[in-house]
């Protein structure tokens, strides 16, 4: 029972009526076709963009990859010059780094997160489009001017002074700078919206405690989004400041520092790892949970664990510095936060473990990936402990065996689970199951790809070889190594096309999967596979930790929402009562224009400071289109509230 | 498996098994390398019982009977697995304490200072060679060199590091760990060789198109050789006998070379590239990447851009005859 | 399938036309390496004499690759430094000898005139770097001086060095049209 409020108050559920999915469709989903797909405010519509797009960048990102190791796998090789080379790999980190890890695990997010809480849509719909649109220019642009022999070639890191206007001459780095602040709007975006959606519009009975593990993650990614995103953002404009109006923010000479640039970059840059890494753990979490037929065992700690990762997560950043001479102080601080950071993780690590002790494991494809995860992201971790420390540190710093460790950390933390997570909910999002067999296969192949690829780099990197080289000579004695690395990559090309064939062929000719064929726990799998524009009929009321596993024959719903217009549930933060009805937005081209003259604005910038400048001007157009109010809306709340005041008149 | 990729590692890197073991971080020859080594292989063994344990956690619990009958959430069960948990919590923070321990004293110990007077080198990064200049309190000491540096043996030496450019880093695996050079700020690291011999250094900070191809070779001697060397690189050179030489001579102060290099005592004092005054005592050119031999010394002349395209060396366009007499003279830069 | 794969095709050829296309811009940041000597020998195309048949005045006529390049033009201001220009000319501004970002040419602005300038000196104090440079430093050093005075590169050239802020922002600089640009010498 819940009290009346005065913007409608909400009954408890009667009998479901049917009609009310005609209806619902009918409000959710008013225009069809192309017009309808570019204009959509739907969260799975945006989400499953974001995914298609991040995945192409995969794809370009791996082909980088591809011909790196080609280059390296002979000494004194000749297919990449040192300029090529140089913005090959520069492209390879930004692709990976900037374009597909973070966008994908938002995505995902933004997919999943209000189906698992229970929500008819995402907060901000309008806003969410608007982000994909920035991505997709931002990231577009950046291969635009790469194809164009104008991509960034000064290292995803982008150090100053190469990257300052003297030594990064020309317009590359200006490309990378402006493609950061086009992805970290979009990241922002999204951030924004997550932690709206999950303190906001949670389904009645959803307290923090009863939060799902992956949407957890996604909130603690998203506030961690919110303060790293911020000074990548503060770097990447005075870069560009430094380089376009010749101020001396990294000009030594003139009282700038070209530290600052680093400071700046990996306070972004080691949570940034974390934003990427905290979203897989999350579909660890769930995928370990459906696949042992039990929750996670510790559940607050494995919460805490989550929290206290992305809290030290800030306080790691200099150990990326560490030859730049750190005072000692600093040194011990950074070294015990970053050996301390193992420990929450490992903490989950166990508990999975345990979970998968205690429950009764299910051998299918998602929980391989978890297995892969631990086995290669452990190895990882543990050369990260290594690294933590400084003396050891300026020896394996800036040689392959920094790239070891970040590609096992990167690999086996994110694009395992990441994996994992895709033949677990593409059941949901598709209605068809991917392939078991070819799945074990792209298991196995990128498992061992993985190693014969990454594990020589620790020996290679000891012996000497340091980053970013695009050739060594044969007297240094690393051309075997190199050579066993780059056929690694070739197995790992292997194991992505079966990837790729997987999920085209299992979209075609999959077996068609019902609304949960795991026996899942998670809201997502109380509706339809793929979930109607919707989500759900009615909203779900949760009664405890363990979501539909805790239901039995009953699946109580709370209604009330009308379907003659699109209506979301807002309920509290704290207690997830319900509070209100919010009508959402209708689906506008607004965010399309908007994205499209943020796009033009930045680009502009990146040649001229006044294209910043008459830019902003022209913004201001879709404002008023997205903020117009909707004609129709409008009247119809005019007609509500005169029968409202008539019915009061009456009653008085 | 883990156990034999191990042992392949140790190994492959304790003994100079292919090419080149100059260059290498588990090949110690100075004190810092060594105790930094002896840290890296503690922490190898932790990491490799703990890998091991973890793995083999992980296999035992695949391999287990398959249990349809017990409770997923029965109670006592969960009871052990919380007392595993905390044991494995329990054991780790210790071990990572100790570990902290041990690393904190060995990065102490790594950049001690010791109290005995010690050579001090001025080493200055460019792109992409390296400027080794002597310090002496008295200035005709001073020994300007570029892309080698001698240092006596069981002597610490003070390297000073900065950047005419952007960062680099100075990192002599066998020596010490590295250190970077950066515009706008003076760093120092002190290396210290307990074994003669030639170590490799590269550059470990990405510097732009030929970052691949900027090493030094760092060698270390005996104190007495060491001082020969220096009494010689403090010499001028003598003007040229030999009249093939001479012309040499002629065409390096009178063409393209003067305009970015400098021999003492002669009209060459531009200071651009690296100072060729002893040019031909050096074990390489072009920063470690070609050996110093006459024809690698032509074609680099020739033809620098195929060799490290991007340098700024240009190419000259010498006429055989001037390019032998060239080379004859620089051959006399001893 | 096969017409799966010629509808993936289709799709595909545009993109790859686009990538072809777009790949054949991007002159303005290649990095010539090696001379690329530009079209015409330039020492022949010098003109030594104010008379010309016709009537009609020969003004500027050379184009050159390093005039839009942002190598070439970074390649140049290190020579401008490094080979004493500034001990003259200053950061542009002059001083010993002619400022070179205004608008006054006393042997011309024309590419090649200031090819000619560098390589065979002038009288006055201007030195002749004749066998001091190969052809492709001077033309790198003939792109920046001409940028020095806005007359092309602005859009690649750098807003200023890591050093001491000495002349204003490179990219921002005014075209500054040569008054005399007829008349090569006064």
């Amino acid at each position: 029972m819940t009290t009346a409020d005065k913007r409608g108050a909400i009954t408890l559920p009667p009998a479901i009526d049917q009609g009310d999915r005609e209806r619902l469709q009918k409000t959710w989903e008013p225009r069809t076709g192309f017009i309808g797909w570019i204009t959509s405010v739907n969260h799975k519509t945006v989400g499953k963009r974001y995914i298609a797009t991040a995945l192409i960048f995969f794809l370009f990102g791996g082909l980088e990859a591809g011909m790196i190791r080609l280059q390296l796998s002979r000494p004194d090789n000749g297919i990449l010059g040192p300029d090529l080379y140089n913005q090959i790999f520069t492209m390879h980190g930004t692709t990976m780094m900037f374009l597909f890890a973070v966008p994908i695990m938002t995505a995902i997010g933004i997919y999943l997160v209000p189906l698992m809480i229970g929500a008819r849509n995402i907060a901000f719909p309008r806003l969410n489009a608007l982000g994909f649109w920035v991505y997709l220019i931002g990231g577009g642009f950046l291969y635009v001017m790469f194809f164009m022999n104008t991509g960034p070639d000064a290292g995803w890191t982008a150090y100053t002074p190469l990257s300052g206007p003297e030594y990064g001459f020309g317009k590359r780095v200006d490309i990378w700078a402006q493609m950061v602040t086009f992805t970290e709007i979009s990241a922002l975006i999204a951030a924004l919206e997550i932690i709206t959606t999950i303190f906001k519009m949670r389904a009645p009975g959803m307290t923090f405690s009863r939060l799902p593990l992956l949407v957890w993650a996604q909130l603690v990614t998203a506030f961690m989004v919110m303060f790293a995103m911020s000074s990548v953002a503060t770097g990447s404009i005075m870069l560009a400041a430094d380089r376009l109006i010749a101020t001396h923010f990294f000009n030594p000479a003139e009282g700038g520092d070209v530290l600052l640039w680093q400071h700046l970059f990996w306070f972004f840059g080691h949570p940034e790892v974390y934003i990427i890494f905290i979203p897989a753990l999350g579909m660890v979490s769930q995928i370990v949970t459906t696949f042992t037929g039990r929750p996670v065992f510790g559940y607050p700690v494995v919460v805490t664990a989550l929290i206290a990762t992305a809290v030290i997560g800030f306080a790691l950043w200099v150990h990326h510095m560490f030859a730049t001479s750190v005072h000692q102080l600093g040194e011990s601080f950074f070294t015990a936060a970053s050996t301390m950071i193992s420990i929450p993780t490992g903490a989950q690590i166990f508990c999975w473990l345990a979970t998968i002790w205690l429950g009764r494991p299910v051998w299918k494809t998602p929980l391989l990936f978890v297995i892969g995860f631990i086995v290669v992201f452990v190895m990882g971790g543990l050369t990260g402990v290594m690294l933590a420390s400084v003396p050891f540190d300026l020896q394996a710093q800036d040689t392959y065996f920094v790239v070891a460790h970040l590609h096992y950390v990167l690999i086996g933390g994110a694009i395992f689970p990441l994996l994992g997570a895709f033949y677990y909910w593409f059941p949901k999002v598709t209605g068809r199951m991917m392939s078991e067999r070819l799945g074990k296969w792209n298991f196995w192949l990128l498992f061992v790809g993985v190693n014969v690829t990454f594990f020589p780099m620790h020996i290679l990197g000891l012996r000497g070889m340091t980053r970013r080289i695009y050739t060594y000579s044969d007297a240094m004695g690393w051309g075997t190594l190199n050579l066993i690395a780059s056929v690694g990559a070739v197995i790992i090309v292997a194991s992505m096309a079966v990837f790729a064939f997987n999920l085209f062929w299992s979209l075609r000719k999959g077996e068609a999967a019902g609304a949960n064929p795991w026996n899942a726990d998670t809201l997502e799998w109380a509706t339809t596979s793929p979930p109607p524009p919707y989500n759900f009929v009615d909203t779900p009321v949760v009664i405890g930790r363990d979501g539909l596993w805790d239901y039995g024959d009953e699946f109580p719903v709370i209604t009330g929402l009308h379907t003659d217009r699109p209506e979301v549930l807002i309920t509290s933060v704290m207690t997830a009562e319900p509070r209100y009805r919010h009508e959402a937005p209708s689906p506008t081209f607004a965010p399309l224009v908007m994205g499209v003259l943020i796009g033009a604005m930045l680009i502009a910038g990146v040649f001229t400071p006044w294209g910043l400048v008459y830019g902003t001007a022209f913004i201001g157009i879709p404002f008023y289109m997205w903020a117009w109010p909707d004609k129709r809306e409008h009247e119809r709340n005019l007609r509500e509230e005169n029968e409202k005041r008539l019915e009061k008149k009456e009653a008085a | 498996m883990k156990h034999s990729r191990a042992a392949v590692l140790l190994a492959c890197c304790t003994s100079a098994c292919s090419g080149f073991d100059r260059q290498s971080a588990v090949d110690p020859a100075g004190p810092q390398a060594e105790s930094i080594e002896h840290l890296f292989v503690f922490m190898v063994v932790i990491a490799v019982v703990v890998y091991i344990a973890v793995i083999g956690a992980t296999i035992a619990i695949i391999r287990r009977r398959k249990a349809t009958d017990e409770d997923p959430r029965s109670p006592s069960r969960e009871a052990s697995a919380a007392r595993a948990i905390k044991l494995a919590i329990g054991v780790v923070v210790p071990v990572l304490f100790v570990l902290l321990v041990y690393d904190f004293s060995v990065g102490r110990s790594v950049n001690a200072m010791t109290n005995t007077p010690m050579l001090t080198v001025e080493l200055t990064g460019h792109r992409w060679w390296w400027e080794v200049q002597y310090e002496d309190p008295i200035p005709q000491n001073r020994v300007r060199t570029a892309n080698e540096m001698h240092i006596p043996v069981g002597r610490p030496v003070n390297v000073k590091l900065a950047s005419h450019d952007v960062i680099h880093s100075f990192w002599v695996p066998n020596l010490a760990g590295k250190k970077d050079l950066i515009p706008g700020h003076v760093n120092e690291v002190i290396i210290q060789a307990d074994k003669p011999g030639v170590y490799r250094a590269q550059c470990a900070e990405f510097c732009g198109a030929q970052h691949a191809n900027m090493s030094m070779m760092v060698v270390a001697e005996s104190p007495e050789r060491f001082s020969k060397w220096i009494a010689s690189q403090r010499q001028v050179p003598a003007p040229p006998v030999d009249t093939l030489a001479a012309r040499g001579q002629t065409v390096f102060e009178g063409g393209q070379c003067a305009m970015c290099h400098a021999v003492a005592s002669t009209r060459a004092a531009a200071s651009i590239g690296p100072d060729l005054t002893h040019v031909a005592s050096r074990l390489t050119i072009a920063a470690g990447t070609l050996k110093n031999t006459t024809a690698n010394l032509g074609g680099w002349i020739v033809d620098p851009q195929g060799i490290k395209p991007g340098v700024d060396m240009p190419s000259n366009a010498l006429s055989p005859t001037d390019l032998r007499a060239l080379l004859a003279y620089l051959r006399t830069l001893q | 399938m096969i017409a799966g794969l010629a509808k993936v095709s289709c799709m595909l050829l545009p993109g790859a036309t686009l990538v072809c296309v777009l790949a054949a811009c991007g002159g303005s940041e290649s990095r010539d390496f090696r001379e690329n000597p530009p079209a015409g020998s330039p020492l022949s195309a010098i003109k030594e004499s104010e008379l010309e048949p016709g009537g009609a005045v020969h003004t500027e006529s050379t184009t050159v690759a390093t005039l839009n390049n942002a190598y070439a033009i970074s390649q140049g201001k290190a020579l401008f430094e490094g080979m004493n220009c500034v001990g003259c000319h200053f950061h542009g501004g002059g001083g010993i000898g002619p400022p070179l970002m205004d608008d006054e040419w006393i042997y011309g602005s024309d590419p090649s005139q200031i090819f000619n300038t560098i390589v065979e000196g002038r009288p006055n104090g201007m030195p002749s770097f004749k066998g001091k440079l190969n052809n492709q430093q001077v033309w790198e050093l003939v792109a920046y001086v001409r940028l020095l005075s806005g007359l092309g590169g602005t859009s690649v050239a750098s807003a200023r060095e890591d050093h001491m802020y000495l002349s204003p922002d490179l990219q921002l600089r005014k075209p500054q049209k040569p008054k005399n640009a007829a008349a090569p010498f006064k």
